[in-house]
């Protein structure tokens, strides 16, 4: 067990070596990070926001649904079915049918090029399930249609998201998807979350629409936004936010007021100026997520392609509604789940106590293994060291994420690296009652100590492995650093260590070992 | 110390004493878990915790209290958190809550108090985060569990699995119980802590077990009681210096890690030393109990060969 080869010699230097180079790398300040691995900090140590979102895709749902009825009533006339009470209600649409018909229905529902029904083929499956009971048709989305609807609205709302906080100008932003309708947003540095919180909370979806006279059928009774008054609205969209191409916060020359301005595409332009034609006197509404910003009158046609909104705006409401109109709108409403923010000062008070109470732990451990094992406590203390080192080389060399809980189980690891050289010493000290040679109790110490370090090891990196699988959050930092302590520790303890004991028991071999 | 070691000592003259004391402290914490329960924090009940950093020293907890109690939202309880001019602020979670509300408390609590509010720390988990994280923490420490289980298994005899694993739900179940009886409050890095300390324990007791299995197939004159205590204190020097350095390290990060990491050191620092004497007293003895002779390990050996 003492024996080494040159190569095995070469090898364990080189790792040493390489793992402190990457270590150091985290204490120099460059440009060039081609060869420079650190370890990042994670939102609790460098202060940050934390965001899990959901997409809320009952509403999209609802207004699929809605469309679906429209397209369903219409073909129902043109292929001459004979339909009664064709409604929807809570994410169904029934109606009833003539008993004969329902041959002649399910034909056509399940023919896989009809208008209403997408057939998947990659899921070999409708797009919708029916059900029909004495003569009642029952239609609602599929397991399959629900999946699809999920995931197209997902992937829009995570481009969104995207577009929105990269326009507030955040340090690495991490925006990822997570299951199949989580959005998670982490912002390293920002501390007050407020502002993002705000303007994801937001569909934002615009549309233009006149103002009725009365409240006849067409039309609904919508608040203003800043205000308890309401107005009728007409229900028809004449242009909604798709067609903008930009908008700015400004000035209004003549009152003095922030505006936000817009540039329309062609088609919106051409759009806009015609239904301004036909409706000057009348007032045109500006409605965002149902709510009116402004219902100005228009005075003469808009024929440009450029428009502006006011609305008793500050500098920073326009501003921010500037940005939600460029980025888009969300194709569904974000709940936030989670939320997890942590002041600059906090982290760098976390920083601060986390290195000094594993300066503290790993002083003590130090001294009392001096205390305890004199000679051979130098030899333990100087794996403990190289331990350390070649953790956080490998921490920096895999750019980890290094959490509070992390330093912890750096420190967890220091208290608990020991362990494989005590295993070592205590029977070598064992060994040494019955044996002449020192050599020998030392190589049989080795031998017989190694099932226990590998048992002792092993139990702790199962426990490392589920958390890491089944933590979240900072505690994933934990499992992260106890598991890889592990394997550095079994490295220091059955390479190194040993091998430095080795050069100790050659030249001591004849001298009386005291362990 | 290590003249203590030299001399042999009797471990067994205590089994049954302590662990009679170890049966009535299973029973007293499990019926602690039943009756008061944990006191779960955000991470498992949901709602919000606010940390909060006064500006001015004047401030009373009272006037914070008094503050919460005007803004109408719901169960608030304020604690001091280390030093004076820190606050942790838990509030109970309901549904009326806007994406706006912390600003809101914020300005509110700075009004109140005349001066400025820092929020040093924001933890806000939705009802259904708060049950997926209790579902992943109970999952992972069951899971812990039976890999353990599955480990010993085929490391060792039954009767060697049986102790072990009636020693790790020991120190689980009492070191849960002492956190019920001091109300203290488990969160993400309690369940980090729990699962440390099992596999702690188990490798503890697996070092003992593994000088007992050894030591059976030297003596075959032996009774299983004195192996254990010969084991036992064959690897006493050992057990002690590790837990000692262990415990070195978890009480640097109690007294010096900040109060984040309070909760989680306490949790090791209780299970360790609870780990520590189920592996001598808890598991060890079982092997008696189940009646384990040097057959018992001949026979696994021939069964391999």
């Amino acid at each position: 067990m003492l024996y080494f080869s040159k190569t095995k010699i070469f090898v364990i230097y080189f790792i040493i070596i390489l793992l402190s180079f990457f270590s150091l790398t985290n204490f120099i300040e460059t440009e060039n990070n081609s060869l420079v691995k650190k370890v990042n900090l994670g939102l609790d140590l460098q202060g940050g926001s934390y965001l899990l979102l959901e997409v809320d895709s009952n509403p999209i749902i609802k207004e699929k649904l809605q469309n679906k009825l429209i397209i369903l009533r219409k073909t129902l006339k043109e292929n001459a079915f004979k339909y009664k009470n064709l409604t929807l209600k809570d994410k169904n649409i029934t109606f009833s049918i003539n008993q004969n018909e329902i041959n002649k229905f399910e034909n056509f529902f399940l023919n896989k090029n009809n208008l209403i029904n997408s057939f998947y083929q990659r899921y070999n499956s409708y797009e919708l399930d029916y059900s029909i009971n004495e003569g009642v048709v029952s239609i609602n989305y599929s397991k399959f249609g629900l999946i699809e609807i999920a995931n197209s609205s997902l992937e829009q709302s995570l481009e969104i998201v995207r577009k929105r906080i990269d326009e507030v100008g955040t340090n690495d932003p991490t925006i990822i998807k997570r299951g199949n309708n989580r959005i998670l947003v982490e912002l390293p540095g920002l501390d007050n979350p407020n502002r993002i919180k705000k303007l994801l909370g937001k569909t934002a979806k615009l549309t233009f629409r006149i103002v009725s006279d009365d409240n006849n059928f067409g039309s609904e009774l919508l608040f203003f936004d800043k205000s308890d008054q309401k107005l009728n609205i007409s229900k028809r969209v004449l242009l909604s936010g798709e067609n903008l191409t930009n908008a700015t916060p400004s000035l209004d020359n003549r009152t003095n007021e922030t505006i936000v301005s817009f540039n329309l595409d062609r088609v919106g332009a051409r759009k806009f100026g015609k239904v301004t034609t036909a409706n000057v006197g009348k007032r045109l509404a500006i409605v965002l997520d149902n709510k009116i910003i402004s219902a100005p009158q228009i005075r003469e046609p808009i024929l440009g392609g450029n428009g502006q909104i006011s609305g008793n705006f500050n500098f920073q409401s326009a501003t921010d509604l500037a940005l939600l109109l460029r980025s888009g709108a969300l194709p569904a409403p974000l709940n936030i789940l989670e939320e997890r923010t942590v002041g600059p000062d906090l982290g760098e008070d976390s920083i601060k106590s986390g290195s000094l109470s594993l300066l503290i732990g790993f002083m003590l451990v130090i001294f009392y293994m001096l205390f305890k094992y004199r000679f051979l406590g130098i030899i333990a203390d100087f794996a403990l060291i190289i331990n350390l080192v070649l953790l956080v080389g490998i921490l920096s060399l895999l750019e980890a994420t290094l959490t509070l809980p992390g330093i912890a189980g750096i420190i967890l690891t220091v208290g608990m690296a020991v362990d494989a050289n005590v295993l070592i010493f205590e029977r070598v000290k064992e060994e040494m009652k019955t044996e002449k040679s020192n050599i020998h109790a030392f190589d049989i110490g080795y031998k017989k100590a190694q099932t226990a370090i590998l048992d002792a090891n092993i139990t702790t990196l199962i426990s490392a492995i589920i958390l890491f699988f089944l933590g979240s959050g900072p505690v994933k930092g934990f499992a992260v650093t106890l598991g890889l302590g592990i394997l550095t520790t079994l490295f220091t303890a059955l390479f190194f260590a040993r091998h430095l004991s080795s050069i100790y028991v050659m030249k001591n071999k004849d001298k009386n070992i005291k362990v | 110390m290590i003249s203590i070691v030299s001399k042999e000592i009797e471990f067994s003259r205590l089994y049954k004493r302590l662990n009679i004391l170890s049966f009535f402290l299973v029973i007293l914490s499990v019926a602690m878990l039943f009756i008061k329960g944990l006191n779960l924090g955000v991470d498992f009940k949901g709602g919000t915790l606010i940390e909060i950093r006064t500006e001015n020293n004047q401030v009373r907890i009272s006037d914070i209290r008094q503050s919460f109690l005007k803004m109408n939202i719901g169960d608030v309880t304020v604690k001091k958190f280390g030093n004076d001019k820190d606050y942790l602020v838990k509030i109970e979670l309901s549904d009326n809550k806007n994406s706006d509300f912390i600003e809101k408390i914020n300005n509110q609590l700075s009004t109140d108090l005349g001066s400025v509010v820092n929020f040093r720390r924001v933890e806000n988990v939705g009802p259904k985060v708060s049950n997926e994280l209790l579902k992943d923490g109970l999952l992972a420490i069951i899971l812990a569990l039976g890999a353990m289980l599955f480990y010993i298994w085929i490391r060792f005899e039954w009767q060697f699995s049986l102790g072990a694993i009636i020693a790790i739900i020991h120190d689980v179940i009492i070191t849960l119980g002492f956190f019920s009886f001091l109300s203290y409050e488990i969160n993400l890095s309690i369940v980090a802590a729990v699962l440390t300390i099992v596999g702690y324990s188990m490798n503890d007791t697996v070092v003992i077990f593994d000088r007992i299995r050894e030591n059976l197939r030297k003596y075959s004159k032996i009774t299983i009681i004195q192996i254990s205590n010969i084991s036992t204190n064959e690897t006493l020097s050992r057990t002690l210096i590790t837990s000692i350095t262990t415990l070195l390290a978890l009480c640097s990060i109690f007294f010096f890690g900040g109060e984040i990491l309070k909760g989680f050191s306490f949790a090791m620092i209780l299970g360790v030393v609870i780990g520590t004497y189920s592996s001598i007293f808890v598991a060890t003895p079982i092997l008696n109990y189940t009646k384990v002779t040097q057959k018992t390990v001949l026979k696994e050996d021939s069964e391999l060969n």
